[in-house]
């Protein structure tokens, strides 16, 4: 195929700390063949030469912090055919969400020297809160095998095999031993997005949650069991309060321990 | 004797393993790892968990040390024989796209492993012929569990230590072994030493047998093991009622117990993982970057799962509610009407390995008693 035949391939970075597309470059074994099949029009963390679009896929990472990130994504989005945004930060607003329960003035005086030199929105918000999105791909990081799958699909023009069921269908499938079942250890996995193949349970650890509610969430149900294995008020808030704590099923269940 | 029972020492089940393997077969048995006792290959006798046994409860699973060394006195694992006969992914086809455009379709046709269980609980055997009765028992037969299954051979062993979370009793299922096996053992530990009465059930099974190291079965083994078997019958930790469940599944389909559950459930699908019955699966085709190679790949599904039942507006079962019924009422009903059996063994699994403890049993006296039946009817 010429460069013009092939499919125009954008990723963009918002608030965010480059994990998400650097498991594109992480991509080496189907980093070529990507590369054959789209034409990567602009990537700034691989190349600084830039296309100005329009693309037809735009992978967008990092969360909307900034009144000039409003208007870029705005812009993004006029010109991307399908926008699917990557990671905790665009699909949920990201660690940096944390920013949405404080004053963010306070921050600033805390942390920088001129705090007048910083202008920032007093909430990190994702990606849909401010645009239309064709597809959310989750996880801190994300899945590199969900990444070239989203991918492959858009070239094929069919749906991306990404369920949304709990991280316990990846265990059982996986042949994991339950770790809160076997050893009492506290996982989110019953309430956890699936994604990213049940990593820490296989490693004998509790899931804590980087892919973001499942589809299926019974927190009332579910936040006893947490208690049960050890964990108090501070650690469940903590543990929702992490990459996904403004997606809005870990939001609600924080608060409430919180009693807000 | 005339049934041809003989009994075996742990040099004899070690040699067990060795003929079997030396057959060409993978021998999958129990072995202790991660906190459990899970289902896995052994090459030998020594990966059996001697001394190790359970303790369940509805949401927990402990291994105990047993002073007793026994190797078969532990109840139903975190897996069950369909991890290794209907796994839980497989490949069923690929396709190529030539350089002219012709598309080549390449059915899966990996030889199937010839496997050798070791350990199979009496509710587990009947748990593989339900399963056979879905996969390979109907108009449209699934060929390669078919190819598992034919291969496999199958060594049950009696229950002698049910767990507290075991209702075979309830379902019909043991702890005494039914059909299906090829060797069928029981395990005795008394002061004449730790010996296994073993019976044959198939010509391959005599054949095995006839090259271990063993005795004719004597009367003080055989009454052991039958009275071990009994006792374990009498200990039993749940009961389902004694009702006619199929009746009760259908009498209670808009029971308020329903939302009691429901407001418990998860959703997170580990029952229907765990369960040696539950058969569903789903197909994604995948295809690769580029898209000249497609594969279907089947995997396992649940009925907890609200994209299982998505259809052109949406999930039909959104609820918990309606999915928790739904697996219910098809596990002790509407089996019957499908399979012309229930689709519960008591194994207990499900209970064991629910985060939030739901106890199938206790959810059937519920309904029970919501519906009019006697209160803890049918509870030891």
């Amino acid at each position: 195929m010429t460069a013009s035949d092939r499919p125009k391939l954008a990723v963009w970075k918002f608030a965010s700390c480059d994990g998400c597309q650097l498991t594109l470059l992480d991509c080496e074994d189907e980093l070529l063949g990507i590369a054959e099949k789209v034409e990567i029009s602009h990537f700034l963390e691989a190349s600084s030469a830039t296309d100005p679009g329009p693309y037809d896929l735009s992978l967008v990472e990092g969360s909307v912090t900034t009144q000039q990130d409003v208007e870029r994504i705005n812009h993004i989005r006029a010109v991307s055919r399908r926008l699917v945004t990557i990671g905790a930060c665009a699909t949920a607003g990201g660690v940096q969400a944390l920013r949405n329960y404080a004053d963010v003035a306070e921050f600033q005086a805390v942390v920088y020297a001129r705090p007048d030199y910083i202008a920032t929105l007093a909430t990190s918000t994702p990606i849909s809160a401010h645009v239309p999105v064709d597809f959310e791909l989750r996880g801190c990081p994300i899945d590199r095998g969900q990444l070239v799958e989203v991918i492959t699909a858009y070239l094929a023009g069919r749906k991306p095999d990404v369920p949304a069921h709990s991280v316990c269908f990846e265990c059982k499938q996986r042949g994991t031993t339950c770790v809160t079942v076997a050893h009492g250890t506290p996982c989110l996995g019953p309430v956890t997005h699936a994604g990213c193949g049940a990593l820490c349970p296989a490693y004998g650890r509790g899931c804590y949650g980087c892919f973001g509610p499942s589809n299926s969430t019974n927190f009332p149900s579910f936040i006893p069991l947490l208690r049960r294995d050890g964990m108090d008020t501070l650690d469940i808030v903590r543990v929702l309060r992490t990459f996904n704590t403004a997606a809005p099923e870990f939001d609600a269940a924080s608060r409430k321990e919180l009693g807000q | 004797m005339a049934d041809g029972a003989v009994v075996i020492d742990k040099a004899g089940l070690d040699a067990l393993i060795a003929v079997l393997t030396g057959r060409g077969r993978t021998v999958v048995g129990p072995t202790v790892r991660d906190g459990a006792i899970v289902l896995a290959k052994i090459s030998g006798g020594d990966e059996l968990p001697y001394g190790w046994g359970v303790e369940l409860e509805a949401g927990t699973y402990r291994l105990r040390a047993r002073e007793d060394g026994a190797a078969f006195a532990h109840s139903a694992g975190p897996q069950s024989w369909k991890t290794f006969l209907h796994p839980p992914r497989e490949r069923q086809w690929s396709a190529d796209r030539g350089a002219d455009g012709e598309l080549t379709v390449t059915e899966d046709r990996t030889p199937p492993p010839s496997y050798a269980f070791l350990g199979v609980r009496p509710c587990d055997l009947r748990a593989i012929a339900i399963q056979d009765r879905v996969l390979t028992g109907g108009r449209h037969v699934d060929p390669a569990y078919r190819g598992r299954r034919e291969r496999a051979f199958l060594v049950a062993v009696e229950c002698t230590e049910p767990g507290a979370t075991c209702f075979c009793v309830s379902m019909g299922t043991g702890p005494a072994v039914g059909p299906g096996y090829d060797l069928a053992l029981t395990e005795v530990l008394d002061a004449e030493g730790h010996r296994f009465l073993v019976r044959s059930g198939s010509a391959e099974g005599e054949s095995v047998l006839a090259e271990l190291p063993r005795r004719p079965a004597d009367e003080t083994t055989r009454t052991a093991a039958r009275e071990r078997v009994a006792e374990a019958a009498e200990r039993m930790g749940r009961s389902m009622p004694l009702v006619d469940l199929q009746v009760l599944m259908r009498e209670t389909l808009t029971a308020e117990r329903w939302d009691d559950v429901a407001a418990r459930c998860l959703t997170c699908g580990n029952c229907t993982m765990v369960c040696p019955t539950c058969f569903c699966t789903s197909v994604e085709d995948v295809t690769d970057l580029s898209g000249d190679h497609a594969e279907r790949w089947r995997h396992w599904e649940s009925c907890f799962d609200r994209d299982f039942s998505h259809l052109q507006a949406g999930p039909v079962r959104d609820s918990s509610h309606s999915r928790y019924r739904q697996w219910a009422t098809h596990k002790l009903g509407t089996w019957f009407d499908q399979f012309g059996s229930s689709g519960c063994v008591g194994c207990g699994r499900c209970i064991v390995w629910c985060p939030v403890g739901i106890d199938i049993t206790e959810e059937a006296h519920a309904l029970n008693r919501e519906r009019g039946g006697a209160d803890g009817e049918g509870t030891p």
